[in-house]
């Protein structure tokens, strides 16, 4: 009890001190620790990187019949940086526009009473973890697109996508990447809700009262405005579906190969994935192996987000 | 804070102090055996592994055995680097890859203690409703894994199946799609019985693109079981409900047993050429045994283990386990909550001599 009555004493004194004329060492203790903060995240990027290209050297210096499948690195990682990509990008394709119809409806659509609720809702989607994504994908939404897919390889089979022979089983390059959609759907929407419901009033109440339709205000005024921030938020999305990797490890069906079937049971691995798969039974330089592949990884999400990056910019300036 | 939460707070502090306390002063186990052990490697090892570790500190209360299913290569570089003092591996040690160099030197001056301890039937699981009962030969079974074969109505699989309707479903065949010991085995087995038609390299990753991939082996079960006209190879103990075919070994087909697993040890031959020390069994399995009743697709995951421990109280304690692991009931544990296949008495006889060569150093 003494104690108690102390800390409070302490912390008036404190108090006392720093409306006074000390208000400096707070303003320095301060700004010394977000750079500190600051440093420290550089230093850990700086870390992680340093890693990887320490543990790929081996790799990357190895001949190819002493790696893993007798063959060069680059035939290796080739194929799983393509599966990466294309599962990222099937997943963003399906996020985006949902996600914008989404922040679209809560910010400007949807009645006041349901904003909250749905809101939360939405936000909840991105606290499931990604292992029970992954097992939603083999024991429900695989079995259930198995039909879907027969059908789109009995009707849209001309297309290199959907050639078939459809899978029986629905772990499919087509389900991994509905998954990955539905995880990112929460942060692209998020980002895209936040900026929607920013929008200056006044331009919006110009632009009705110029007699535009709610549609038409909408296009007018809420998507350009915010424009730069669902592309920020759909290369969030892109970086979060590129390094996902037990729900694709759950569900794919991998098998080494580059296509663009996506309804087929033979699908190219992702190398988030591959690392997950192949890990626990590697040693020595397949151990590197699966390092340079994640050094790879780790340039796409740098490029990728540099890219946004550029893209959001050059919004800006205009 | 309030001071009902101090209260609170020291008085549970004050039990954890006793708690621990009563702990430290309760190893007098109904054995002298005391300490801690720690093992790693083999996934395919762990169910037994985990009952064993539970009955030995039962049995023996001052012992406490840990067993971290990493992998085998995972358990074969801990155990090399000194981290543990045993590893369960699904491959004996090779000159090779210099792992065999390298764990003669970590037993140095010891020697190296290879034993099987863990044998499992690997089934051949299929879903092909109103076909009750499957039957197929090394060859069909190797044409149907390398795609070769993508029908249920082929006429290689009728050959096998006289009299049974085969509906002419596609097949899907299911491989492993993380590197695991239990496809190497199935692979070896293909490669070795039918080498004309199974030609690709023995490994732990499966070697033929396009076929439909699961991880793990309920990976691979539940693949099977969501797909019509699916096939794949997993742990029997795993299969469940789905059908088993039977395997065709000399002029009969053979369904997977413990038995009949158990039987391919004694009839095969001890791979001398990469035993460097009295201790060490690698077995090289007779995959082409046309003896009767004997199923030749099989597991065969080993312990490893050195003859000389820094101190006593760790040989003693490894020897202990070890002693248990291959014993008539700890492998009866084992294939009671792992669905393994019992070491012959005849082996164990063999083995044991390893395990008695364990000592302080």
């Amino acid at each position: 009890m003494e104690l108690h009555a102390d800390t409070t004493t302490n912390a008036g004194q404190l108090l006392a001190a720093s409306s006074g004329g000390e208000r400096r060492v707070g303003d320095r203790v301060f700004s010394s620790l977000s750079v500190a903060a600051a440093v420290t995240i550089l230093a850990l990027l700086g870390g992680v990187a340093f890693f990887l290209l320490i543990e790929a050297l081996p790799a990357v210096e190895a001949s190819p019949s002493q790696l893993p499948g007798d063959q060069s690195l680059i035939d290796y990682i080739a194929p799983l940086a393509f599966g990466t990509v294309l599962a990222a990008t099937i997943a963003v394709l399906i996020a985006v526009p949902l996600a914008v119809a989404v922040a679209l409806f809560i910010s400007h659509i949807a009645p006041r009473r349901l904003v909250l609720a749905l809101g939360y809702m939405v936000d909840l989607l991105a606290a499931v973890p990604s292992i029970v994504y992954g097992l939603w994908g083999i024991f429900v939404l695989g079995p259930a697109a198995v039909g879907p897919m027969e059908w789109l390889e009995a009707k849209l089979g001309f297309l290199p996508f959907f050639e078939g022979p459809a899978s029986v089983t629905g772990r499919t390059m087509l389900v991994a990447g509905l998954v990955l959609a539905v995880m990112i759907l929460p942060i692209v929407s998020a980002v895209a809700r936040e900026v929607f419901s920013q929008t200056p009033r006044r331009l919006q109440e110009g632009a009705l009262a110029l007699g535009a339709t709610r549609w038409e205000m909408i296009k007018m005024t809420v998507l350009p405005f915010g424009r730069s921030s669902v592309i920020s938020g759909a290369m969030l999305g892109l970086g979060r579906a590129l390094g996902e990797t037990m729900a694709v490890t759950i569900i794919l069906s991998v098998s080494g190969i580059v296509t663009f079937n996506l309804i087929s049971q033979a699908n190219p691995s992702t190398i988030a994935a591959n690392i997950a798969l192949d890990f626990p039974e590697s040693s020595g330089l397949a151990i590197n192996t699966l390092i340079a592949s994640g050094l790879v990884l780790f340039a796409i999400t740098l490029v990728t987000n540099l890219v946004a990056r550029a893209i959001i910019s050059r919004q800006n300036v205009q | 804070m309030s001071p009902s939460r101090w209260i609170a707070i020291v008085t549970s502090l004050a039990l954890l102090a006793v708690g621990v306390a009563a702990c430290g002063s309760s190893d007098s186990g109904s054995s002298g055996l005391s300490g801690q052990l720690a093992g790693a490697g083999s996934t395919a090892q762990e169910a037994a592994q985990e009952a064993w570790t539970a009955e030995f500190e039962n049995e023996n209360s001052g012992a406490t055995v840990s067993y971290d299913a990493v992998g085998s290569g995972g358990g074969r570089e801990q155990f090399i680097a000194g981290g543990v003092a045993f590893a369960g591996s699904d491959a004996a040690l090779e000159e090779e890859e210099g792992e065999l160099k390298k764990a003669q030197e970590r037993c140095d001056p010891g020697e190296v203690v290879e034993i099987p301890a863990y044998v499992s039937p690997i089934a051949v699981v299929y879903n092909l409703p109103g076909v009750e009962s499957l039957q197929l030969s090394p060859e069909t079974l190797a044409m149907i894994f390398n795609q070769e074969i993508d029908s249920w109505s082929d006429k290689a699989i009728a050959a096998d199946n006289p009299g049974v309707e085969l509906p002419d479903t596609r097949i899907t065949p299911v491989n492993r799609s993380d590197e695991s010991g239990t496809t190497e085995n199935f692979v070896d087995y293909l490669s070795k019985v039918v080498p004309s038609v199974w030609t690709y390299e023995v490994s732990g990753d499966w070697p033929v693109k396009g076929g439909e991939a699961a991880q793990g082996t309920s990976g691979v079960v539940e693949a099977v079981a969501a797909g019509e006209g699916a096939i794949g190879y997993a742990d029997a103990s795993q299969a469940g409900e789905l059908g088993v075919a039977k395997i065709k070994v000399g002029s009969e087909y053979v369904e997977p047993s413990a038995e009949a697993a158990a039987k391919i040890l004694d009839e095969s031959p001890e791979d001398k050429s990469i035993a460097k020390s009295p201790y060490m069994f690698p077995f090289e399995l007779d995959r082409k045994t046309e003896s009767q009743g004997t199923y030749p697709i099989v597991l065969t995951s080993y312990l490893l283990a050195c003859t000389q421990y820094g101190s006593a109280s760790e040989a003693e304690i490894v020897k202990a386990y070890l002693e248990y692991a291959i014993s008539a009931e700890g492998q009866a544990l084992a294939a009671e909550n792992a669905g393994s296949a019992p070491l012959s008495a005849s082996l164990t006889e063999k083995i044991e001599p390893a395990i008695e060569a364990i000592e302080a150093g």
